[in-house]
């Protein structure tokens, strides 16, 4: 029941994307295209105040609700961040959607997307498969 | 009630979606990321005795709630928070994407190459279908999607997020201004 609080933080987050209309395929084109501050202002606006956030949870060494502390993971950075990160660009074009509007989308009524979704698990299952013969 | 049924300013909603990491850290020192909720399903569902899938998932029963939560989410703004008015998108953009075809601009995606009846056909298997595989594919190789490499990693200035961040915009690029000429 302890994961009742990420069912509340998902459907907030869900309310967002779709009113913000970041889950438009339009939306994404306009961005691709340059023609809007739209979808810059966004993610701009978004990555500015969670690095302001981030940034006091670090220097005030903030806990967590239950008291736990607060751990940041290392990213890993080799050459299938950019390999697999321009792939899938190309698919984010296509869709108009990053994973979370791929959810969105089902759940706005864009009911086709659920073969898109299942096609986004074959898509990170085939990675998984192919894993140790793609460059890194 | 008005404003709230009416779509969102980018700088009501960009700010919001950024309170998402600090509270994804704060709720449970949990990370913020969508794509890798595709792996948890994977490792679920059919692990097929892949070593990426070979941890337990149950351990990010989490982040399997958060992505439901969307879907919820999404559901109730379609329904009661939607004025069911057109995306307000740049006229320039419509023109463009006028001239290559698309001529329904109701709801949040063009129904020409996202609806059922149009799923089977080239541009929905390329749309959808191709693109779908691509998001999955991609976005795991890059160890990341929108919300872990773009919101989260760069919220502490990970170098792998700048990156992956820049590859996910040049993909697109490629994808809007070289390959969509050969798809309309």
């Amino acid at each position: 029941m302890k994961n009742i609080r990420y069912l509340f933080l998902g459907i907030v987050f869900g309310v967002i994307l779709t009113k913000a209309e970041v889950i438009s395929w339009f939306r994404i084109q306009e961005m691709f295209r340059f023609q809007s501050i739209h979808m810059y202002g966004i993610i701009g606006s978004a990555v500015v105040v969670g690095a302001v956030l981030v940034f006091i949870i670090r220097r005030l060494s903030l806990k967590t609700i239950d008291g736990e502390t607060v751990t940041l993971p290392a990213k890993r950075m080799d050459k299938g961040v950019v390999i697999g990160g321009t792939i899938f660009g190309l698919g984010w074009a296509l869709t108009g959607a990053c994973p979370g509007p791929l959810y969105a989308l089902v759940g706005s009524g864009t009911t086709v997307m659920i073969v898109g979704l299942a096609s986004a698990l074959l898509g990170t299952w085939t990675y998984g498969a192919l894993q140790k013969k793609l460059p890194h | 009630m008005e404003w709230l049924k009416s779509p969102w300013p980018w700088y009501v909603a960009g700010p919001l979606i950024g309170l998402i990491t600090p509270a994804f850290l704060l709720l449970g020192n949990k990370t913020f990321g969508i794509s890798s909720s595709l792996r948890d399903i994977c490792a679920a569902c059919f692990p097929s005795g892949i070593e990426l899938f070979k941890y337990n998932w149950r351990e990010r029963t989490w982040n399997l709630v958060f992505v439901a939560g969307i879907v919820i989410g999404a559901f109730l703004s379609s329904q009661i928070l939607s004025d069911g008015s057109p995306v307000a998108i740049s006229d320039s953009t419509k023109s463009e994407l006028m001239a290559l075809g698309i001529s329904d601009f109701h709801g949040l995606a063009p129904v020409e190459l996202f609806s059922w009846p149009n799923l089977l056909t080239a541009k929905g298997f390329i749309f959808i279908i191709l693109g779908g595989f691509l998001v999955g594919f991609g976005t795991r190789y890059a160890g990341g999607c929108t919300s872990g490499h773009t919101m989260f990693g760069l919220s502490y200035f990970q170098m792998a997020s700048l990156v992956a961040s820049i590859s996910f915009f040049v993909g697109g690029l490629i994808m809007t201004h070289f390959l969509f000429d050969f798809l309309f």
